[in-house]
């Protein structure tokens, strides 16, 4: 059997060619060239909201060459939560993660910095609120982009004509759609005499004072109001101060007003408590009119959501944003950067604030006046100051400006809530702040 | 030579012939049947008890930012707070009533039911399964309905009888016989079943025996069933205990802990501290804090039972 023999040149000139070849070749991009990219969306609970955000990562998958895979994980039972903390301490999982209010410091050390990313979007969609700075950046880094799709504003959902009747408050005067409000007289005060009005014609406000974030949420945006904070954003300890001492005061006789079972209240009591007719007002975003519209629109026709009141230091709204995160662990980071920058694109912010009925917020401040709240209804306009087109009021947290980690604790722990009852229940102011403290001090361990 | 080539040989050609005897007779033995039977159960087990309980331990040790090696350090700091305290006597106090409850309940239906005609018998035992057998997350959803704090449906039906309204959930009284009621509702058929079981083993010449003695009722349960049933009854205790102070949904779902931390118990509040506080090494210790209260439990209840079945 003869064998050809492979000469040194003749080596050398096929080695030449292919390398020619492969040079010179045309790049065919295959169907996912750009590699696999998953993400964590938090589960709507608008029917329809979930397929807005698939359509627009599909169509941007399908431009980038990405395969893209999407879990919807829902808050329901803290599902995100336990999925996040699984995430972290695994160190795999999905490569873009949707991080509700604080989840975002908790993690802070095991995600990417999107810094490069939010310059261009904050130069295109305007500035994000203070609490989105306060959540989503540690010194120069921002932990995540604040993602539209489930952050919200708690303010007050109210009965026009209960109010009207009974109070003698027109809301949707003193906030009227399509223009600036008109509600310096809304203050504290007069959020509790109104209070008090409805309570005695046996509609009371649905103010909760469980552990759950609705409840706390309205404290921490009152407790703000009088200027009122348990640690200081330097991490100073001050609970024993005047203005503590102050919004406790108002919050028991607040407690007077409201209805007896308050204390056992979760984030559905002030839901069914709207629905079901029985109250004046609620602090919500406006998922309970929502229901309302479909189980009781002679209820959803008179709700009109608004701003809060203003305290003695300001008129302060809770607002809990979420963001979309990006693990450090993940092996896609540019196509996940990618993907953030067209999720954060007005036209994108749009399409996903429609399909949430007007409930998602985007954080920025040129995106505060879409067509969407505009019109939503009945009534027509009802939505129009949800978004707080004018800035009529300071968007914040409940225990901030306290350094996050610390204000994460007191918020889980519903610090300010049970602060509220236990003076309400007869325990000494002395002896309420002096539990506060304790537990505020145990929060500070590092 | 040509013996001594062919020696190795043989020895080699033994040697395999041995060792392939050893291994079946290996395999034979009931023990290796039996341990490779119950080798996916321990790979299983391996897996998703040891290791998650060997990591919470390792998580118990570290600092909250979960970077620095702090020893006991997590212990010492809950062992300084008021709520880690009130958080054990509720534990303990949601446990121990409980149990208590549920074998009270238990044995008393278990006769019952153990005196009803074997006709109809089979078809109450399986109605009183029903709450044991729905899903707690499930059947407690329901409770909680009947709980809510406006529209509750206890309270509805009391109203009419000019009692109430009681605030099952949002009085700290109340919100704790509220959840100890679910759970001695969720958990009174286990028992039930479990003495069911018991009751029937035992001989009935032994009551007859008692029965000529002139022994009543009382007696009768006193000196003949309750000995005869003294092991089920430990062993169900103890596992009843080990379930109930570990117990997370019923709370979870009913109360969250609330009011005013006044329900929690060891998993509600590890949860609160470990998931929604992001304080894992914390929540981790908190729920370890469990074990040595449950293993000093458990060694006195099957020291009981080993006694007991030593004297057999």
């Amino acid at each position: 059997m003869s064998r050809k023999r492979l000469t040194r040149r003749q080596f050398v000139a096929a080695t030449a060619m292919s390398s020619a070849a492969l040079i010179a070749a045309p790049y065919v991009r295959g169907a996912y060239a750009a590699g696999k990219l998953s993400i964590g969306f938090w589960d709507h609970w608008v029917p329809g909201a979930n397929k807005a955000s698939t359509d627009l990562v599909n169509e941007w998958a399908a431009k980038e060459k990405v395969e893209v895979t999407i879990d919807y994980i829902p808050s329901q039972g803290n599902k995100n939560l336990l999925t996040i903390a699984a995430e972290a301490q695994a160190k795999s999982g999905h490569d873009i993660f949707a991080m509700p209010t604080w989840w975002a410091h908790s993690n802070a050390d095991q995600l990417e910095n999107v810094a490069d990313l939010m310059g261009p979007i904050i130069a295109e969609n305007g500035e994000v609120n203070g609490t989105a700075k306060y959540l989503g950046t540690v010194g120069t880094k921002w932990l995540g982009v604040p993602a539209c799709v489930g952050s919200q504003i708690k303010g007050p959902c109210s009965r026009i004509d209960l109010l009207k009747k009974h109070a003698g408050i027109d809301v949707q005067e003193m906030y009227p759609a399509g223009s600036e409000p008109k509600a310096d007289n809304w203050t504290l005060e007069t959020f509790l005499k109104a209070a008090e009005a409805c309570h005695k014609a046996g509609v009371p406000f649905g103010i909760g004072l469980g552990e759950t974030t609705d409840n706390v949420d309205t404290a921490g945006a009152i407790f703000l109001s009088f200027g009122a904070q348990l640690v200081d954003a330097k991490g100073n300890l001050t609970v024993k101060t005047d203005a503590v001492r102050q919004a406790l005061e108002f919050y028991k006789k607040l407690i007077g007003f409201l209805p007896p079972d308050v204390a056992a209240w979760d984030d559905a009591s002030n839901n069914k408590w709207l629905v079901s007719g029985r109250g004046a007002m609620i602090m919500n975003p406006p998922s309970a009119w929502a229901v309302a519209k479909r189980d009781a629109p002679q209820v959803a026709e008179q709700c009109w959501t608004h701003g809060f009141p203003a305290g003695p230091k300001g008129r302060f709204a809770p607002y809990l944003p979420y963001f979309w995160s990006i693990w450090n662990f993940s092996k896609n980071k540019e196509a996940a950067k990618s993907l953030l920058v067209a999720l954060s694109k007005p036209a994108a912010i749009e399409k996903m604030v429609t399909a949430s009925g007007g409930y998602d917020l985007p954080a920025y401040e040129k995106l505060t006046t879409l067509k969407v709240w505009q019109e939503e209804g009945p009534p027509k306009g009802t939505l129009y100051h949800y978004p707080n087109p004018y800035k009529h009021q300071t968007l914040s947290i409940a225990a901030s400006p306290a350094p996050p980690k610390i204000a994460q604790q007191i918020y889980a722990q519903a610090t300010l809530t049970k602060m509220c009852l236990r003076y309400h229940q007869g325990e000494a102011m002395e002896k309420t702040l002096a539990w506060a403290e304790g537990e505020c001090e145990g929060f500070m361990r590092s | 030579m040509a013996d001594v080539a062919l020696q190795p040989n043989r020895v080699g050609a033994a040697q395999p012939a041995r060792k392939r005897s050893s291994l079946q007779k290996a395999l034979k033995r009931k023990s290796t049947a039996a341990f490779l039977m119950t080798l996916p159960l321990i790979i299983l087990i391996t897996l998703l008890v040891l290791y998650p309980a060997f990591y919470s331990l390792h998580l118990a040790t570290l600092n909250k930012s979960m970077q620095r090696f702090v020893g006991l350090g997590n212990f010492e700091f809950l062992f300084k707070r008021d709520t880690f305290w009130l958080v054990v006597k509720q534990s303990c106090i949601f446990a121990i009533t409980a149990v208590l409850f549920k074998a009270l309940i238990g044995f008393i239906v278990a006769h019952f039911v153990h005196n009803i005609p074997a006709k109809g018998q089979r078809k109450w035992r399986g109605m009183l399964l029903v709450p044991w057998v729905i899903p707690p997350a499930m059947s407690t959803l329901a409770w909680l309905w009947l709980f809510d704090p406006s529209y509750s449906a206890f309270n509805y039906t009391l109203s009419f009888f000019g009692i109430g309204p009681i605030p099952w959930t949002g009085d700290a009284a109340w919100a704790r016989f509220s959840v100890i009621l679910v759970n001695v509702w969720y958990g009174a058929p286990f028992f039930m079943i479990m003495y069911l079981a018991s009751l029937k083993s035992v001989p009935d010449q032994l009551y007859e025996a008692a029965a000529i003695d002139g022994a009543n009722w009382w007696q009768r349960i006193w000196y003949v069933t309750l000995p005869m049933m003294r092991n089920i009854i430990a062993i169900t205790t103890l596992f009843s205990l080990i379930v109930t102070f570990a117990n997370f949904d019923i709370v979870r779902i009913l109360t969250a802990g609330g009011p005013l931390d006044h329900t929690h118990i060891f998993a509600t509040w590890a949860f609160r501290i470990g998931i929604e506080g992001s304080d894992i090494p914390l929540g981790a210790s908190v729920s370890l804090f469990m074990v040595p209260i449950l293993a000093i439990a458990a060694i006195f209840i099957l020291r009981d039972v080993n006694k007991r079945g030593n004297e057999a």
